[in-house]
């Protein structure tokens, strides 16, 4: 393919008048090149330019290069300059990567089990419970969030129960990390759900029975061989559902409150009320790097499979 | 072969399946329920009522935003679409194109980047140059995220489809014009349909971005939304809350059904 484009290439640069049209093709993608490098390839530079920018002095910023944004991250200076230690931002940060860990590993146990099951129901039945799965997803975000505040809220039905096995009455459940993850659970799961499904159900029960033959019992048989096998969903659900929650804003600033913050919502908060501009695009900054990590090592995988085959 | 000896069943598994479809749908019905509570507090119930309904559907403030979320999602739902589809029969069909995996990857950014990222970057970009029509920033940044979500079923449409078609059309000298206009737009229609109902969903759902944009004249529906939960229980939120989930309930049903006909009948 490449042949041909060099050959055509080469002729056009040896007559003047070539017959060839313009490929359309490259007309079809100026467009999506146009929007993407405008509204998204451009900001990105100019955040990258910004963290490395002094504050202004009413908010936004100024241009010059200043690290302050990072060092702001891990240390607070005083007032005659000196540098103090401050761990707020780096548990705010460890708190980001921990409860994004934990949501996926909630997805990812609650998914497997259920994906099996939907996947051993009739192709019809298993229509409709994909359905049922993917619904949740296409509705608000902030509605879903806002479900959970009822849930977990003063009055609302969860501290209502646990009031009848003798918790105190007028309990709330809000604004801590617990809650924060709840939502973070709810929110995601679809997305872990449908890859992992994908992958169980081109599983081959022949391979179940042939566990089973060889005297496998049903937890090494999940163990040894669907597990396995069905990794390449389990990954992509896993990725699907870190990705995002690494960057979670609503959740975090309504379940959790003013002071358990992610790094989502201390971004949001340096672009709004907080007015430091440098510093929120150090920390996205950091919050992007954190996902192309991710991102990259899954990349090196997928090429060392295809190397592999 | 009996249920009972099948090892491919695992104890349990159905009653923890049924458990998280009613973890899934529990909470929205919460919601839905306390939308008929006359009492102002939601989580005290006194009785059945529609009268938050009726003082939604009264709500200025309200029907002022989601006005703006109609504009800008319908707008950014045609742009967004369009570029899609262009970028897609590139992709999919184009001849010696260069780049085809960068484009492709281009074109899927929005989904991979963490959104409140690309917000700032934008409210950031449109700050240096100056843009002040908030209905405009909020159509631009708009449609550059949901371009992704109407090119995924596009590019999947195209995907299934034989080119016997395309070349049948040209073996009866259509034109290319003509063989897109009768032959590719009507094979590629479900996929191109549930594409911009999915775009035109997640327009309509945004947050992170709106708020981030958001000026005098511009609040969208989610960015009014967070405004009233984060003044308190505002009663009428359960009604707004229930009137959108019913909403997105069909609009998501239409555009699902409609996709998976389309994989079904494949060509």
């Amino acid at each position: 393919m490449s042949d041909t484009a060099h050959t055509a290439h080469a002729s056009a640069g040896a007559s003047p008048a070539r017959r060839r049209p313009l490929n359309l093709a490259y007309l079809g993608l100026l467009p999506s090149w146009l929007i993407m490098g405008f509204a998204l390839l451009l900001p990105i530079l100019i955040v990258a330019a910004v963290s490395v920018s002094t504050r202004g002095a009413y908010g936004g910023f100024e241009w010059g290069f200043d690290l302050t944004g990072y060092s702001q991250i891990l240390f607070n200076e005083g007032w005659e300059g000196e540098m103090e230690f401050t761990p707020q931002y780096l548990i705010i940060i460890l708190r980001t990567i921990v409860l994004a860990a934990l949501t996926t590993l909630l997805c990812l146990v609650l998914a497997v089990p259920v994906s099996y099951f939907i996947a051993q129901q009739s192709s019809s039945r298993k229509a409709l419970l994909v359905y049922l799965v993917t619904l949740p997803f296409w509705m608000s975000l902030i509605l879903r969030v806002y479900a959970w505040m009822i849930i977990l809220g003063k009055d609302g039905p969860l501290p209502r129960f646990l009031e009848v096995f003798g918790a105190p009455s007028g309990l709330s459940l809000m604004y801590n990390d617990g809650a924060t993850l709840a939502a973070m659970v709810y929110t995601y799961i679809p997305l872990m759900v449908l890859p992992v499904f994908a992958s169980i159900e081109k599983l081959d029960g022949t391979l179940i029975e042939a566990a089973h033959d060889l005297y496998g019992n049903r937890w090494v048989t999940l163990r040894r061989v669907i597990l396995p096998l069905t990794a390449p969903g389990i990954i992509s659900g896993a990725i699907l559902v870190f990705v995002p929650a690494l960057g979670a804003v609503l959740e975090p600033i309504l379940m959790g409150g003013g002071k358990q913050m992610m790094m989502g919502s201390l971004i949001q908060l340096q672009f709004g009320g907080g007015r430091n501009w440098p510093f929120g695009s150090a920390i996205a900054v950091m919050l992007l790097v954190f996902v192309m990590i991710v991102l990259i090592i899954l990349a090196l995988r997928a090429a060392r499979k295809e190397a592999a085959a | 072969m009996s249920t009972k000896h099948d090892v491919k069943r695992y104890p349990g598994l159905g009653a923890l399946s049924v458990a998280f479809f009613v973890y899934l749908y529990a909470p929205l019905l919460v919601v839905i329920i306390y939308s008929f509570n006359a009492n102002r507090i939601t989580g005290v119930w006194t009785e059945f009522s529609v009268k938050w309904y009726g003082s939604a559907l009264n709500n200025k403030a309200l029907m002022a935003a989601l006005e703006t979320s109609l504009i800008v999602a319908v707008i950014a739902t045609v742009v967004a679409t369009s570029i899609a589809l262009m970028a897609a029969l590139a992709i999919i069909r184009g001849k010696n194109v260069r780049f085809r995996k960068v484009s492709e990857t281009v074109v899927n950014l929005p989904l991979l980047l963490p959104e409140i990222v690309l917000a700032v970057a934008t409210l950031i970009l449109f700050s240096l140059i100056g843009l002040q029509n908030g209905l405009l920033k909020l159509v631009i940044a708009h449609s550059a995220f949901c371009t992704p979500f109407a090119f995924l079923p596009i590019r999947a449409r195209l995907q299934g489809m034989s080119l016997d078609f395309e070349e049948a059309a040209t073996d009866l000298y259509a034109t290319r014009w003509t063989t897109f206009r009768r032959v590719t737009l009507p094979l590629i229609f479900p996929g191109l349909f549930s594409g911009a109902m999915l775009a035109f969903l997640i327009s309509m759902d945004d947050f992170i971005t709106s708020n981030m944009l958001a000026s005098g004249g511009s609040t969208t529906l989610p960015v009014y939304i967070f405004s009233l939960i984060r003044a308190g229980t505002s009663p009428e939120l359960n009604a707004i809350a229930t009137l959108l989930i019913v909403a997105s309930l069909i609009l998501a049903t239409i555009a699902l059904t409609v996709a998976s006909r389309g994989a079904r009948d494949d060509i």
